[in-house]
């Protein structure tokens, strides 16, 4: 039998490979050391992640990006996550993945204070009434950014 | 056919409370290939994390495998220099994640978790043992087929990607879930590693190969 020949480049490729859940076993590989602290002093960001039933996601991955600035935190027992950014970004790119979900859920987050330059955000226009799931709320000390998988109030997340 | 899973898979019972049920917001075309990846080198790679056999005092049991391939985006172009994370259970099917009660027994010489970046030709390399099978609570007697967990950053927001690589020939993949529930017979293909005798190493290890291909075109822009 002879060995097959190695493909040269670009051959044999049919398109992107297709996604699939992160599973509830990654507590273990993904995080990793400061891994929410994106800044060592700035914004503390707190949430949960909800499902369809109002219950709390234990096992959900959530990565936050601006820039230069990203973040990754599992959630706990109680779906709660948390992270800390530099002063001043306008929103963050959060991408939700977890057991249950196939592909990853994208999302954004922005910041309460800069609501003036948010009515020009062309992504903001585009959401229309349900932009306030994107908006964290300022809990004096930490922002509160919860997201809602499915049902009542649920976290506007984008086609990827 | 689609080749992405749905969001809302009922044989898959865990998307059900989890799946949007809103239609998801659509950005202009290629909103997600235009902005940038998240900047992931904070996120510690040491060489000796591509090897899962050699964090420990001795070797895991199981069979050694090599898994290699190239990461490309969708024009076959090489991703250079990204991050590959992979995780996976041992030899006997079970996490070392404390939320796995599996009853198969932990491997004290294996943790089953490893990182690496591509090299200049996108090429990422692991050396592991062959993941085993075990059950999960999906539905009666159901079984995960062996996977690894592969989770890669890219050049874009598009390009992320986080899924899953099986072995060939595994008969548990008909009956799974969360294999089935991408529509394309052509996408579940490209879920599957392939044996290849020329990664294999002599009285040593299993090779195979499997590329993945990110979303999103001109991951690597002429360098200059």
């Amino acid at each position: 039998m002879s060995p097959t020949p190695a493909l040269p480049a670009g051959e044999g490729v049919k398109g992107p490979t297709p996604s699939q859940t992160v599973g509830p076993f990654f507590g273990f590989a993904m995080p990793f050391e400061d891994g929410p602290q994106a800044a060592g002093e700035g914004v503390r960001v707190e949430g949960q992640v909800l499902d369809g039933a109002g219950e709390p996601v234990p096992d959900a991955l959530i990565e936050v990006a601006h820039d230069s600035q990203f973040a990754r935190c599992g959630t706990d027992a109680e779906g709660a996550f948390h992270f800390v950014v530099a002063k001043g970004l306008p929103f963050l790119e959060v991408t939700v993945f977890a057991r249950g979900l196939l592909r990853q859920l994208p999302t954004r987050m922005y910041f309460p204070d800069q609501l003036a330059a948010h009515a020009q955000d062309p992504v903001l226009r585009l959401v229309g009434d349900r932009r306030d799931t994107l908006i964290a709320r300022d809990e004096g000390g930490a922002l509160r950014f919860d997201i809602r998988l499915q049902g009542a109030g649920e976290t506007v997340f984008f086609e990827i | 056919m689609e080749f992405e899973p749905p969001y809302l898979f009922p044989d898959y019972r865990s998307t059900l409370l989890r799946a949007p049920q809103r239609t998801l917001v659509r950005l202009p075309d290629d909103w997600f290939e235009m902005a940038p990846g998240p900047a992931f080198g904070r996120i510690p790679v040491r060489p000796e994390d591509a090897d899962l056999t050699r964090q420990h005092a001795a070797e895991p049991l199981g069979e050694r495998i090599i898994v290699t391939g190239r990461v490309l985006d969708s024009d076959a172009q090489p991703v250079r220099h990204t991050l590959v994370e992979v995780w996976q259970c041992n030899a006997a099917g079970r996490y070392v994640d404390p939320a796995d009660q599996h009853p198969a027994p932990l491997d004290p010489n294996f943790t089953g978790a490893g990182r690496c970046l591509t090299d200049g030709e996108g090429r990422y390399r692991f050396v592991s043992v062959k993941p085993g099978a075990y059950p999960w609570k999906n539905h009666h007697n159901a079984w995960r087929p062996a996977h690894i967990h592969f989770s890669v950053f890219g050049p874009a927001l598009a390009s992320r990607l986080v899924t899953q690589m099986y072995f060939p020939g595994d008969p548990l993949q008909a009956h799974d879930p969360i294999f089935q529930s991408v529509p394309d017979p052509r996408g579940r293909e490209r879920l599957v590693a392939a044996f290849d005798p020329e990664i294999t190493e002599p009285e040593w290890a299993l090779g195979y190969s499997w590329d993945i291909v990110l979303r999103g075109h001109g991951a690597t822009p002429v360098e200059t």
